[in-house]
């Protein structure tokens, strides 16, 4: 009697399956709810009347358009530095063999294991040193170099991918090595290199270490930090508040990732990409 | 021009021909590592190399110019400080608790529930679960704060329940941060077990249970064995992100009551600024930067078997 049996086994597994989708939404509920609720505690609990007010008190320069701004620029500008120098990095790695290829690539696979939050300390003190400690540029300097290793690693496997027929098509014609990266194996390899950049983007996006620990002034401060200076003084605070500026601060990495997870199919294939 | 001709049929067998011929070319072909590796040297190696250069003075917050070289006194300290002992014991419980055994076999579980499940609802878990992990750390640290605090929703649920409630931030604060930690990171393991499970043959489980292997049987002789390479890369990879968690706790309970959640990253960071010792907090963020490295060489070499 499989089938029965298989039945049997389906159903099992949907209510296992059931029981942690709810306990994981729970948290998720109460954010979407508090949002909502003016009176918000800490508790899940249906708003008496829905509203938006907890959002057009949050929107305003000093909550939310200040730090997202500078979420934006820090996240943006290190995001594109990460994606130009891993580009032009993976070019040599992915096309010349060579004896520096392999320990220059394990290097920096090597690299990106390493606890970033053990280097801050000394980050820090090498940054007071030479001046760049609460400029919004450095921070994004760090945090460009902290996720290069990792962007340089998926950028060179998709290349990986683009076949070398065309590129020498092109050096046939006299092309140099920057019109043939910029011309022609770039636009092949377009998916590609829009999952590293959003990839990164959502890494910085999220990061409050690097910029809790380098940026000072709070006109400078992004998003992820300023939440927690806002409201992490807990108390009498507004957890409605709370709720909305949280939902503003995350929908921007939520939509880029649905973006990305098409892309790469439901394996994520970061998961491939590590694998080598 | 012999030479001229060997090296020509070189670069013809060789894989990666490239645009012109001669020397100056050739180095002119490696430049664009060039800003890169500037970028990684600075901001990465620099500061590893003055990380190693500044764990062995007694540099404080204040006063730079009295730092002298005290050779291994931070790390005598450190191994004598009941303070560290105490971060390096909580560390382990939460990187066991909620890498080793959460977010890894609940990872498995929900992958290998998944293959059986309806589609709706391994829609819906899947859009939880990964949920949870795209937030940003510090919205996820505040979800799950309000989730364990004395009136939140969990002592809800419990009075609900009439079981009894409990101030969990207080009681089992870094019990509250494993589950927290598992709740955020529990999707990265879902995903590659999912691409692994996926990978594993029919015909090996069909024959199997043909042969009458119950589940847990095949499970462990069958399932866990093919799949071993997977379960590596997933517990190096989540055992080093969870030693470098640092938001998710800092907001929950900040270290505290006292230092019962104080991790390594958290108390590296309570000395060095908190309590401007920034030689010794260099010297706990040296020994992290040391585990981090062991593991990451671990993995290398699991990878290379694979590859």
């Amino acid at each position: 009697m499989p089938l029965p049996r298989r039945r049997t086994h389906r159903l099992a597994a949907d209510a296992g399956l059931l029981v942690v989708a709810v306990a994981f939404a729970v948290p998720l509920v109460w954010l979407v709810l508090a949002s909502l609720d003016t009176e918000a505690t800490l508790r899940v609990r249906l708003p008496k009347s829905p509203t938006l007010d907890n959002f057009s008190a949050v929107l305003t320069d000093e909550i939310t358009f200040t730090p997202m701004l500078n979420s934006l620029l820090i996240c943006g500008g290190a995001t594109l530095l990460t994606v130009v120098c891993a580009a032009l990095a993976a070019y040599p790695l992915s096309r010349f063999r060579s004896r520096l290829t392999r320990p220059y690539l394990l290097t920096v696979l090597f690299s990106t294991c390493l606890p970033v939050t053990a280097v801050m300390v000394p980050v820090y003190g090498l940054f007071v040193q030479v001046d760049l400690i609460d400029t919004r540029y450095g921070t994004a300097l760090f945090l460009a170099a902290a996720q290069l290793p990792f962007a340089i690693w998926l950028m060179k496997n998709f290349m990986d991918g683009v076949p070398k027929v065309l590129e020498e098509a092109a050096w046939t014609d006299g092309a140099s090595w920057p019109q043939t990266l910029l011309r022609v194996i770039l636009p092949l390899m377009g998916p590609g290199v829009a999952v590293v950049a959003i990839y990164t983007f959502i890494m910085m996006w999220g990061n409050f270490f690097v910029p809790f620990m380098l940026l000072l002034s709070p006109e400078q401060l992004p998003a992820s930090v300023s939440i927690f200076t806002f409201f992490g003084n807990y108390g009498a605070i507004a957890f409605g508040e709370l709720a909305a500026f949280s939902i503003l601060y995350s929908t921007p990495v939520v939509v880029l990732y649905i973006l990305v997870s098409g892309r790469l199919g439901g394996g994520f294939a970061l998961g491939g990409a590590v694998k080598g | 021009m012999t030479g001229a001709v060997a090296r020509a049929a070189v670069r013809a067998r060789r894989p990666g021909a490239r645009p012109a011929g001669g020397p100056r070319a050739r180095l002119l072909g490696w430049s664009p590592l060039v800003p890169a590796t500037v970028l990684l040297l600075l901001f990465l190696v620099g500061p590893i190399g003055y990380c190693v250069l500044i764990a062995f003075t007694d540099t404080q917050l204040t006063g730079q110019e009295s730092a002298s070289f005290v050779g291994l006194a931070n790390f005598r300290q450190a191994f004598g400080d009941p303070a560290f002992r105490n971060a390096v014991v909580l560390t382990l419980v939460f990187t066991v608790l909620s890498s080793l055994v959460g977010q890894n076999t609940l990872g498995l579980a929900l992958a290998g529930l998944m293959r059986r499940a309806s589609r709706p609802v391994r829609a819906l878990t899947g859009a939880m679960v990964i949920t949870a992990w795209v937030l940003p750390e510090i919205v996820a640290g505040f979800l799950l704060y309000t989730f364990f605090e004395r009136r939140g929703t969990l002592n809800a649920l419990l009075d609900q329940l009439h079981l009894p409630a409990q101030n969990w931030l207080f009681t089992l604060p870094i019990v509250a941060v494993s589950f927290a930690n598992v709740w955020r990171g529990t999707a990265f393991s879902m995903l590659i077990y999912s691409a692994a499970l996926a990978g594993i043959p029919q015909e090996v489980t069909e024959s199997a249970e043909v042969d009458g292997a119950g589940g847990l049987r095949r499970l462990w002789h069958i399932t866990l064995p093919m799949i071993r390479r997977s379960i590596g890369t997933n517990l190096m990879l989540n055992t080093l992100q969870t030693l470098s968690v640092f938001g998710l706790i800092w907001v929950m309970t900040r270290g505290g009551p006292g230092n019962r959640s104080q991790t390594l990253p958290v108390f590296m960071y309570d000395q060095a600024f908190l309590k401007s010792l920034i030689g010794y907090g260099t010297a706990v963020a040296l020994l992290l930067l040391l585990v981090g490295a062991l593991f990451s060489v671990v993995y290398l070499r699991l990878l290379r078997e694979e590859v």
